[in-house]
């Protein structure tokens, strides 16, 4: 999905870059499949990339490894929740073949426009978006029900919830946050989808409903989204950095305090979404400081991981260096959503590229570099096989060129005033003078989706030809290190038993540099 | 970055300026900070031979103490920003001047409706001037507009005003401006509101006290001429 999501990316750039020219390898672009483009690039990326790879594929493989348990808490469930999820792709990919084509309505849908299939020339392809969502959701939601119950009741003897990984942690808070925020979403789909078929009026005026009832409960699940994202792919980081800098991860209990704290801000910032939407704007203030405030907890933890190199013993591995990547600018991304959660700058910033610059400041590095560290660190687990270094230094360095360079720009292209979603900048004068900084993005994202094929090449390929692996190639102290590569059937070969907390490295008076977190019983 | 900020013409677009600025100057120094100590840290303990890790697992409040510091200062900052920010918006949203002139602007697929009241200042009159992406207004007076939309959600976006104000269907929002210039300058939609969301665009037009009087005698004169 995410080449889908990619290749949508690509098509509308290119448009964006060479206005009106056909795209090689697709031809023309116009207005209605531009829109349908951004709309299900951000849909994929969201809930079919990001959501999926980070909860789901992370969280599945790892969260009983790394608590010591044999399996998930409930492996029925977890089967239900992937062919849910199945399900839910299959209905989004047939959208794209309904007549009228996929939604365009934006990835955000705010009715009217998305309430009133008249208003798009979308019908089935509005219905089916909903539907596949929703669908989505429940899956997630399974498994999330999944991991906290695994979490909870299926710990390895001495694993104190004090003792997991981080990673672990994060799971399980964005599992939290995603219960708690994505009734009011699911409500608010099916309530769309009233209006959509049956004319009931949730949200269209004539009907005595309110567009902006819409907006809240879609921003009351789709901020605390953002997080539930994020935080799993800080756990990954919270894994690789003490492997690589031979240290112990800097404020363990710090952290896991600061996000249970971010996690409760989360749910009181909806509305920075909304400051000029047209709500009552003394409303506009306290979510102004809700947000900048959620900068707090999450300053700390990005400090936290700072500190972790400091006084260490950094080696630079892929996996590492794809994990210092996203940092580094994931600083960027976190630095400017102040801009955003300012009421009085947010009123320029709205809705121009700035905020696609910023949101993709985040969502990449959480998305995509995390993920990347992710798959390099734990492929030899997975497979007993390693990734080719070689390779994945040269995929780690196209990537970062590439992405800064389609999205750095775009601050750029923001605060000339570009606003977001339309089809054809030349049609407007005073974007002329930006009209280069388009086409230097484009160049940066065919970079950065030709940086992938190393990346698609090398993991196929080293299925069989990668240098093999042992148990524990990396030494490091979490549990499912201690199980076999690949792990089998039941995980483990003998229950481990937890005697000490998840980072210890360099313990003076050690005898080795790392002391795995389980002994076989 | 912010020298593409286009030219400000409205009275409060140079504070929005200053907030964004403000903003600019205090998160890029952190930005800068936190990356230069994060490379240092990358290239000062890069794997050597002979040296190896400190165990600083940092449960001390002494070691937080190196995290807490710049914690709390980034604390303040962002309280600093708010205190800078919150005067600004509350001047251009929620206070509504006394209005020099009125004008009624309403967002459909894909046009601006621009209702001028006309030369006897009244709404819902014989000589109220109807205009299609055509926002006329005097310069220096205090212009309050009411922003209504006719089908779907739109954005009213006068990026040189720094005017950006979401129009809803079923709502009026009123909203002001003051220009403090002559010329025309672009308006457009900044919300997604269907295929044509990317040429529905308009002109602003910022006349002088006479040239503006010229212009609603003229098109009252048009208007009262057809039989």
């Amino acid at each position: 999905m995410a080449l889908v999501g990619g290749y949508l990316a690509y098509l509308f750039r290119h448009q964006l870059a060479w206005p009106n020219e056909p795209v090689p390898g697709f031809g023309q672009v116009g207005p209605d499949q531009y829109n349908m483009f951004v709309t299900m690039h951000g849909t994929i990326m969201v809930f079919w990339v990001a959501m999926p790879i980070l909860l789901s594929g992370f969280g599945n493989f790892l969260l009983p490894l790394m608590i010591g348990a044999r399996d998930m808490a409930f492996p029925r469930l977890n089967r239900l929740s992937y062919w849910t999820f199945f399900l839910s792709t299959v209905v989004l990919i047939v959208s794209f073949f309904v007549p009228g084509g996929a939604f365009a309505g934006g990835w955000t849908i705010y009715p009217p426009l998305s309430a009133e299939p008249g208003y798009t020339g979308v019908v089935w392809g509005g219905n089916l978006w909903i539907l596949a969502v929703a669908l989505e959701f429940v899956s997630m939601l399974m498994g999330g029900i999944n991991f906290m119950t695994t979490t909870l009741s299926l710990r390895a003897k001495g694993m104190a919830l004090f003792r997991m990984p981080i990673f672990v942690w994060m799971i399980n808070v964005a599992s939290i946050l995603f219960m708690f925020s994505v009734g009011p979403l699911i409500a608010g789909a099916f309530m769309l989808l009233a209006d959509r078929t049956l004319q009931v009026g949730f949200f269209l005026p004539a009907a005595g409903g309110d567009p902006l009832l819409f907006q809240h409960l879609f921003w009351f699940f789709g901020h605390p989204e953002v997080y539930v994202l994020l935080l799993p792919a800080l756990g990954i980081i919270a894994e690789i950095l003490p492997v690589f800098s031979r240290k112990p991860l800097f404020g363990y209990r710090p952290i896991i305090y600061s996000t249970l704290i971010a996690g409760v801000l989360s749910f009181v910032v909806w509305a920075h979404h909304q400051f000029i939407s047209g709500i009552d704007p003394r409303l506009a203030m306290p979510f102004s400081i809700t947000t900048i405030l959620i900068s707090v907890p999450f300053a700390f933890s990005l400090f936290a991981y700072i500190a972790t190199l400091w006084k260490g013993s950094i080696s630079f591995s892929t996996a590492m260096l794809f994990a210092l990547g996203m940092i580094a600018e994931f600083l960027l991304g976190g630095v400017t959503g102040i801009v955003n959660g300012s009421t009085a700058a947010d009123i320029y910033v709205h809705d121009t590229y700035f905020v696609v610059a910023h949101f993709h400041y985040t969502l990449f590095p959480v998305t995509f570099l995390a993920t990347f560290a992710g798959i390099y660190y734990w492929y030899p687990k997975l497979f007993g096989r390693f990734l080719s270094e070689f390779w994945g230094k040269v995929h780690f360095t196209l990537t970062l060129i590439g992405f800064n360079l389609a999205f750095l720009p775009l601050f750029s292209v923001g605060i000339a005033g570009h606003h977001r979603r339309i089809f054809d900048p030349s049609a407007f004068e005073f974007l002329h003078r930006i009209q280069h900084l388009h086409v230097l993005a484009t160049v940066g994202l065919i970079i950065l989706l030709t940086g992938q094929i190393p990346f698609i090449l090398n993991f196929f390929l080293s299925l069989r030809r990668g240098r093999l692996a042992e148990a524990n190639p990396w030494q490091a102290n979490t549990l499912e290190w201690i199980a076999p590569s690949p792990p089998g059937h039941r995980n483990f070969e003998t229950d481990p038993v937890v005697v000490r907390g998840p980072y210890e490295y360099s313990v003076p008076g050690a005898a080795k540099d790392w002391l795995s977190q389980g002994e076989a019983s | 970055m912010l020298d593409w900020l286009p030219e400000n013409i409205s009275t409060y677009g140079g504070a929005i300026d200053h907030v964004i600025r403000t903003i600019y100057y205090i998160v890029g120094a952190w930005f800068v900070l936190a990356e230069v100590v994060f490379l240092f840290f990358i290239f000062k303990y890069r794997r050597r031979p002979g040296r190896s890790a400190t165990y600083q697992p940092g449960t001390s409040l002494k070691a937080l103490a190196w995290i807490l510091l710049p914690v709390a200062l980034i604390l303040g900052f962002d309280l600093a920003i708010e205190v800078v920010q919150a005067p600004v918006w509350e001047e251009i949203k929620q206070q509504l001047p006394i209005a020099d002139y009125k004008v009624r602007v309403r967002g459909r697929q894909f046009v601006w409706d621009i209702t001028h009241p006309g030369a006897d200042g009244q709404f819902d009159s014989a000589d109220d001037i109807q205009a299609v992406n055509q926002l006329v207004v005097p310069v220096n007076r205090k212009i309050v507009f009411e922003l209504e939309a006719a089908d779907v959600i739109h954005s009213l976006w006068i990026p040189h005003l720094r005017l950006k104000q979401d129009a809803v269907p079923g709502r009026t929002i009123r909203g002001w401006f003051e220009a403090t210039q002559t010329g025309v300058f672009p308006l457009a939609c900044a919300e997604l509101c269907g295929s044509g969301h990317g040429m529905m665009k308009g002109e602003l037009h910022v006349l002088n006290q006479p040239d503006f009087e010229k212009w609603v005698k003229e098109e009252t004169a048009a208007l009262l001429e057809v039989p």
